[in-house]
């Protein structure tokens, strides 16, 4: 099907475009991109609408238009956790939310730690995954940090990252190693800092509030310890470090000091560490319970910060879906994570209503820092490119209904919110999901 | 006056209104318990169900008492017994007693907020017996009532409570409700028992018993877990004894009239001297007494709620 969209506003940080304008997609492909400053939009269509008569016109006029939004740092649960999501309703939420990438990571059953679950996931993706799934691999065999999984065979095989996520890699040994063999490929290690040592027995952000509920606390420390440790390990490697969910303002701060040292490090951070403190817990909701765990106003205030000067480069959603009986154990053993993908552009564009975030950078965050950091082929509306699009209304008030998810994962922290601003259409490779 | 909830959650949720009408309520349910006959009709045809999640004689067995005293059936289900060891979610362990007709739940449970989960998804009554680290209202209740009565007040007390507050319920419940009373709570341990953050509920932290115990009205010694040593919190129970055990010679540096108190079961010569334990100072086994009054004067206006 052939595409145009017009009137919309562009955005494309990476050509650095900013204005009303129209996109025309054809064949899967952008094979065009007009922009002009002024709100009219571009002057003449017709000869493009006569000319194609399978042409689907979309006008967006007051919408904007961004790359197709990429989440570097996705629980898919497939293959093993079917029953908490799968790669068909991972990727259908992941449309409806605005993404068309999202990079899988490897806590399935068996682990991403070879190549025959890489392919299974990647082939998986292709038959029925609404966008494009890039899988990250384990950085160690079975996620035990002892010893390095073959990155290199999962790297030919499609995966962008390596990772542990969930487990961490403990020994700075293995995770010195890490650093330095993934260099061969030029793929960041991204790190799920805690130190499990510290954070042993934790459901919650320790304080105050966490003895007032009787939970076991998990102290930012157990973070950020493990965030120092990584950037010397970096430095020392000359590897590619990244940071998974930094959720703590002392986190922010190390990393921003790091990167004025010139050392190779980036960072993510999940809507919900921005949007939310330790209070969503109270009253034991395990819809808040996630790890790392939510934090205080402080540590809000430091993330958005951190976002707003660049320390931390990339929003990804940690999407973490469960089911619904997981979710209505006891609080203690409960599993930890939260359904995010349906939320986090909302959730996202209240930075920009709050000033705190351009809509460029918000583009960049989402779209455009990812696909650098991961070297994809995407993030931007080249021509030639393939099409994928969002559109958002970044006024439309969107409520959080959790049964209206298409995730399986109903978890959410954010239930009966109202919210400003969603995706109102999502093209993948130029197929559009409305 | 009537209880506000269906339920008994925690101290935290109660107003001090609440709770002196509880202490009240039990005053009258300790004059029965003095009696030839000591059984009153008032909760007849009524049932309750224990649900022990976690091994418990003291509290279970305070709870059956007063609940047959009460007139209620009673029904006591253990951990072992049920089927949660064949993979039966809580909540569906709730459904099923409340399916049988149970109108009170008492709940002890190994992780915090389990009873609260459970309250959100039945309708009978339920009563927390103790949950993880959280609380344990019903030993709160029963420890103001003992203050109380031995000393006529709580409001202006120097309370010092001594031992492993971090992993405490009774702790924690004590310190809501004597806070709310206005006592001065005072807790007295090792720093790795005694995190700083719980200043913020309005107590003081002495981390040495001298200057602690000085002139407290109350001492409540708290339940040392062996199995804390070895994990790092102090290196030995002869260590821990040495330092924060209650002695005689220690207890000299509190009022002349302090009362000693322990939620049981004790570990004599570790966190309490037995002259101590057996002395003239000691309500210990009072406050044994007195949580079956507590526990019938809750059950019973628990009850009234509905009314």
């Amino acid at each position: 099907m052939n595409i145009l969209i017009k009137n919309s506003h562009i955005i494309d940080p990476s050509q650095g475009i900013d204005g009303i304008g129209d996109v025309v997609v054809e064949n899967g492909k952008i094979i065009e991109l007009r922009v002009k400053s002024s709100e009219s939009g571009v002057k003449d269509n017709s000869k493009l609408e006569t000319r194609n008569s399978k042409l689907k016109i979309i006008d967006a006029t007051g919408r904007y238009v961004f790359p197709g939004l990429i989440d570097m740092h996705t629980h898919l649960r497939e293959p093993g956790y079917e029953y908490k999501e799968t790669i068909k309703t991972g990727t259908m939420a992941a449309v409806k939310g605005g993404f068309t990438t999202v990079c899988s990571m490897p806590n399935t059953n068996p682990v991403n730690d070879n190549s025959s679950v890489t392919d299974f996931i990647i082939r998986k993706a292709i038959q029925e995954g609404a966008c494009t799934v890039y899988p990250i691999g384990a950085i160690t065999k079975g996620q035990r940090g002892e010893e390095l999984a073959e990155m290199g065979i999962m790297y030919s095989e499609g995966c962008v990252a390596f990772s542990d996520d969930g487990k961490p890699v403990m020994s700075s040994l293995i995770m010195r190693r890490a650093l330095e063999y993934s260099r061969t490929f030029n793929v960041p290690i991204i790190s799920h800092c805690e130190d499990i040592g510290l954070s042993e027995g934790g459901v919650m952000n320790e304080g105050l509030l966490s003895l007032t509920l009787g939970l076991k606390g998990i102290p930012s420390e157990a973070e950020e310890i493990i965030i120092s440790r990584d950037i010397s390990l970096a430095k020392l490697a000359k590897g590619r470090l990244h940071i998974a969910h930094v959720s703590t303002e002392g986190s922010v701060r190390i990393i921003r000091d790091a990167k004025k040292r010139g050392i190779n490090v980036t960072a993510e951070t999940c809507p919900h560490y921005f949007s939310i403190t330790e209070k969503a817990v109270e009253g034991y909701n395990a819809n808040a319970k996630v790890n790392p765990p939510l934090r205080t106003d402080k540590d809000v205030n430091a993330i958005k910060q951190g976002l707003k000067d660049g320390t931390i480069d990339v929003i990804a959603t940690d999407h973490a879906p469960h089911h619904r009986d997981e979710k209505l154990k006891e609080f203690d053993q409960s599993p930890s994570g939260i359904s995010g993908l349906e939320s986090a552009l909302s959730l996202s564009l209240n930075l920009v209503h709050e000033g705190v975030l351009t809509m460029q950078q918000l583009v960049e965050k989402m779209a455009v820092n990812p696909a650098g950091i991961l070297h994809l082929n995407k993030g931007a509306l080249k021509i030639g490119s393939e099409a994928d699009i969002v559109i958002v209304d970044a006024n439309k008030e969107f409520k959080v209904e959790a049964d209206r998810f298409i995730s399986k994962g109903k978890n959410t922290p954010f239930e009966g919110w109202i919210l400003k601003g969603m995706p109102v259409m999502t093209i993948c490779k130029g197929k559009v999901y409305e | 006056m009537k209880l506000s909830s269906k339920d008994l959650l925690g101290i935290k949720e109660l107003t001090k209104d609440e709770i002196t009408l509880i202490l009240n309520t039990a005053s009258g349910f300790k004059d029965v318990l003095k009696r030839d006959i000591k059984k009153v009709p008032a909760l007849r045809g009524k049932t309750a169900v224990n649900i022990f999640f976690e091994p418990s004689t003291r509290t279970r067995t305070s709870f059956e008492l007063a609940e047959k005293r009460l007139s209620l059936d009673v029904l006591n289900l253990s951990v072992t017994t049920s089927s949660v060891v064949k993979g039966e979610s809580l909540i569906d362990t709730a459904l099923n007693v409340q399916a049988l007709g149970a109108d009170f739940m008492v709940i002890r449970h190994s992780s915090s907020g389990a009873p609260h989960l459970i309250s959100k998804h039945i309708d009978a009554t339920v009563i927390n017996g103790g949950d993880g680290i959280n609380e344990h209202p019903t030993q709160a209740l029963l420890d103001a009532f003992t203050i109380k009565e031995k000393t006529g007040r709580i409001e202006g007390l120097k309370i010092a409570i001594v031992g492993d507050i971090l992993h405490s319920r009774v702790a924690k419940s004590n310190i809501y409700l004597l806070t709310k009373f206005g006592a001065e709570v005072r807790l007295i341990g090792p720093p790795t028992l005694v995190p700083k953050e719980i200043e913020g509920l309005g107590v003081r932290i002495f981390n040495d018993m001298d200057s602690g115990l000085d002139a407290v009205n109350a001492v409540m010694v708290l339940r040392i877990q062996v199995e804390r040593q070895g994990k790092g919190f102090f290196p030995s129970t002869l260590e821990y004894s040495k330092n924060w055990g209650l002695t005689s010679e220690r207890l000299s540096m509190a009022d002349k009239d302090v009362i000693v108190m322990h939620p049981g079961p004790m570990n004599r010569g570790l966190e309490v001297a037995s002259d101590v334990a057996d002395g003239p100072r000691s309500v210990i086994l009072e406050q044994v007494t007195n949580g079956l009054a507590v526990r019938m004067a809750v059950m019973y206006l628990l009850a009234g709620v509905r009314e």
